[in-house]
């Protein structure tokens, strides 16, 4: 007896490989793994409402070029007297090209004395980084600054 | 545990402005990296710190997984009067963290 052979079609076999190639390209977390300039006006619309967002009284401080993106200094200040009547309530951070907008919110008020916070983060990419500010009579404030980043972070296996 | 250092002035005059600088231990696993067979690190963050100057809250933050391994955060308060400067970082797979300063306020 011979032995049955299963002879595929030209057209199962094109079927397969397309159910193949749809499975890779749907993956969601590969399409997640990035945030857009979109995403990152939505975060921002999501901090300030309908509130315009203005540019000046901020100032944002990030070094240019960025060797390692893992660990990047960052500080704000924001020129308010900080007093009871005129004080800076929180200050946002935002990237655009990070796997999420987000990068941390501060909260402060009255007792800071002074509208000035610095921390590390982390940037994925070249890219845009904005800090948003909101006073205490509702406005918002901004500063944007462009980095270089040559080692991504979020990249490596471990 | 894991470790907190505070670099806070051990005094001040009254009504000047202090900087507080805290940095904490932790590794801020994102949530985005993979391991070489392909499966996701699950996120581990700390996602708020909380400043209390004698009870009342005077600084808060909240983190996302942008901010680097081991957060360090840096700002400033008015020494009002003696007492105890508090700190409290929280975050995902119950983690907490507390420390707490003196200062003399003359």
């Amino acid at each position: 007896m011979r032995p049955s052979i299963r002879i595929i079609s030209r057209r199962d076999f094109l079927c397969a490989a397309g159910g193949i190639a749809a499975g890779f390209a749907l993956d969601p977390a590969a399409a997640a793994e990035s945030a857009t300039a979109t995403a990152m006006q939505e975060a921002i619309r999501a901090v300030v409402g309908s509130a315009q967002v203005r540019k000046g009284r901020v100032t944002l401080e990030l070094p240019p070029l960025v060797d390692n993106g893992n660990a990047v200094s960052l500080s704000v200040r924001v020129d308010s007297p900080m007093t009871q009547a005129d004080h800076v309530k929180a200050i946002h951070v935002f990237t655009e090209k990070n796997p999420q907008p987000n990068v941390v919110a501060f909260h402060l008020g009255p007792r800071a004395g002074r509208a000035s916070v610095a921390t590390r983060i982390r940037l994925a990419d070249t890219q845009s980084v904005i800090a948003i500010c909101e006073l205490s009579d509702g406005t918002f404030w901004s500063d944007s600054v462009s980095v270089v980043v040559t080692l991504a972070a979020c990249l490596e296996e471990i | 545990m894991a470790g907190a250092l505070i670099n806070v002035p051990a005094s001040a005059r009254r009504g000047e402005i202090i900087e507080i600088k805290t940095l904490v231990s932790h590794p801020m696993e994102t949530g985005y990296r993979r391991t070489q067979y392909g499966t996701v690190v699950p996120r581990d963050i700390i996602r708020q710190f909380v400043c209390t100057y004698n009870g009342e809250q005077i600084f808060r933050a909240e983190f996302h997984p942008a901010i680097a391994a081991n957060p360090f955060i840096a700002f400033t308060t008015v020494a009002t009067e003696s007492g105890t400067i508090a700190f409290l970082w929280t975050g995902d797979n119950g983690y907490a963290v507390a420390e707490s300063v003196k200062i003399s306020v003359a």
